[in-house]
């Protein structure tokens, strides 16, 4: 379970986050939307200790953030952020066996190995895993980061949008895998997500936000609603409902 | 397996070394191999310290461009010299011993660099473009303060401080190869130890804390390891510019790999052979007609040219 309490953040005076107060439970996909600059990155980089905490506390089964050794947090928590630019060279099976340093700090054994193999065959990634990083499309890259945060092995996954750069076909690949590992490995996974009508098909539960709060939190079929969703962007946008599941309709 | 690539390169160092001790000597040998021994440790110090503190560097800073040298390091370490002449004077000076004041000027650049630059480093965002300009406006600057001091000492004091300011292979100060050594050798061991957190390190900040890596404290031990091994190659031979930057490229290029356990082996195997070949040619083929610093500092700046004009394509 994690627990943010009264966090409140502002960067040089502006207030990015007011007050948040949040629990997402243990298990399933969350999805984070809002508007650009709603604080959807900058919650998720408090949770993950990339930015200090400035006021609140934000707990991962009890362990807060700021107090737990950094070694303890990264087998807990794993984070995956928006740009991700690497200097050096490294092949894709470098990249994700990084993900294992957390457990095994640089001697990796034979059950290191055999997770980053898996990792890498979740993501469909075995023809490129000899590959250099930087000959690597934007998507296929994007995909060998979700590997290494995945081999990580963590029982939290915060995904700063994860489905950039990724054609249709690996957007709703990945979110399967997601929901997948949720699901059968118990795993919590909280993913920034833009489009609307991925967080409907494959989130277990929606927090909006807006301004720096905390908007609506619910299950997808409560929270997406034309009304809500209008509300929250400040654009008319239309919800539907096909095979049971909310639509919005957004492009037109 | 990458690892196999340093064969070659530590078979090649021997032989050069070799060379470098036998080549046109005459005489007694004892005198011969005496002399010229602490001058082949010395350039292998120099070479495993400007190698390995330049590789350590780019991996904090995030870069392949920026160096020690480039940054301004051993210029402020110039500047800290005479800034100490300039403070207690020769007779001052004359009264500490050789390694007293060493160790001194160590401890006056380890607080400056890490005042200096453990801000600019340890933060999130690392612009290139602000360490580049910060680099130089830093260089420039300790450059200019030194040589003013130097211009307001009297004649004796410059004298003490002039073999400082300009990068000299061929009289190298043996007193101080001792504890040069010393300290180079636990730099060394302090770098090896932590070749793994530096592999993590230089994925960037956000992926490295992700991966439970205590961020500030790793890039403020490694900034200390090279603060000591630039000291320790500045006080032996004076400031050199881009040969760090030479060697970290050509150690990249030919490993191909990205784990320091293997690239910083390479740097320093590397820099030892164009220092030990370098310097018997120039002593022994070239008759000292030119001198290595200026051979090394070209090829150095052309890599620097190149690895600029090749940046932006990535």
């Amino acid at each position: 379970m994690i627990e943010i309490e009264g966090v409140s953040h502002s960067l040089s005076g502006v207030p990015i986050l007011r007050d948040i107060d949040l629990t997402i439970p243990k298990g399933g996909v969350t999805a984070l939307i809002g508007p650009n600059g709603a604080g959807k990155s900058t919650l998720l980089s408090l949770m993950a200790r990339l930015e200090r905490v400035q006021t609140g506390r934000i707990r991962f089964d009890g362990l807060d953030v700021t107090q737990t050794p950094t070694g303890q947090l990264a087998r807990v928590l794993a984070i995956l952020r928006q740009e991700t630019r690497i200097a050096t060279r490294l092949t894709l099976r470098d990249l994700v066996s990084f993900g294992r340093y957390p457990h095994h700090k640089g001697r990796p054994g034979a059950a290191d190995r055999a997770a980053v193999d898996e990792a890498i065959a979740t993501f469909g990634l075995e023809p490129l895993a000899g590959r250099q990083i930087d000959t690597l499309s934007g998507g296929q890259r994007q995909r060998a980061f979700v590997a290494m945060t995945f081999a990580q092995g963590t029982d939290y996954l915060l995904l700063d949008e994860p489905l950039n750069n990724l054609d249709m076909s690996h957007a709703r690949a990945l979110m399967l895998r997601l929901g997948e590992v949720a699901r059968t490995h118990g795993r919590t996974v909280v993913i920034v997500v833009h489009e609307i009508n991925y967080a409907a098909a494959h989130a277990d539960r929606i927090v909006a936000m807006k301004d720096g709060r905390v908007v609506r939190n619910g299950p997808p079929g409560d929270t997406l609603t034309g009304a809500a969703l209008t509300d929250l962007f400040d654009t008319p946008i239309d919800v539907t409902e096909i095979h049971g599941r909310p639509v919005s309709l957004h492009y037109a | 397996m990458a690892a196999r690539r340093l064969i070659p390169l530590a078979l090649a160092l021997g032989v050069a070394s070799v060379l470098f001790l036998t080549l046109g000597a005459r005489g007694s040998w004892s005198f011969v191999l005496g002399y010229r021994g602490q001058k082949l440790a010395a350039l292998l110090i120099v070479g495993a310290a400007i190698a390995v503190s330049t590789v350590i560097f780019q991996t904090i800073s995030g870069n392949r461009i920026l160096t020690p040298s480039i940054m301004g390091f051993d210029a402020l370490f110039v500047l800290l010299q005479t800034g100490l002449v300039f403070s207690l004077g020769g007779f001052g000076l004359a009264a500490l011993s050789a390694e007293a004041r060493f160790g001194l000027e160590l401890l006056l650049l380890l607080a400056a660099a890490l005042l200096l630059f453990g801000t600019l480093l340890g933060g999130r965002r690392q612009d290139i473009h602000r360490m580049i300009l910060t680099g130089i406006i830093f260089g420039v600057m300790f450059r200019s303060v030194a040589s003013f001091l130097q211009r307001m000492i009297d004649p004796n004091e410059f004298a003490v401080v002039q073999s400082a300011s300009f990068a000299r292979f061929t009289t190298i100060p043996t007193e101080l190869l001792a504890i040069s050594g010393v300290l180079c050798v636990a730099a060394l061991a302090a770098a090896w130890a932590m070749r793994h957190r530096l592999d993590v390190l230089a994925l960037g900040r956000d992926a490295a804390v992700s991966l439970g890596l205590p961020h500030r404290a790793t890039v403020l031990a490694a900034l200390t390891l090279t603060a000591v091994l630039v000291s320790v190659s500045t006080a032996l031979v004076g400031p050199v510019t881009f040969f760090g930057l030479l060697v970290a490229a050509l150690a990249h290029r030919i490993t191909g790999d990205h784990r320091h356990a293997v690239l910083m082996p390479a740097a320093a195997l590397l820099a030892g052979l164009v220092l030990v070949a370098g310097q018997t040619l120039v002593e022994r083929v070239l008759d000292l007609s030119t001198t290595l610093s200026v051979v090394v500092e070209f090829a150095g700046g052309i890599v620097f040219l190149l690895l600029i004009l090749r940046e932006p394509k990535r």
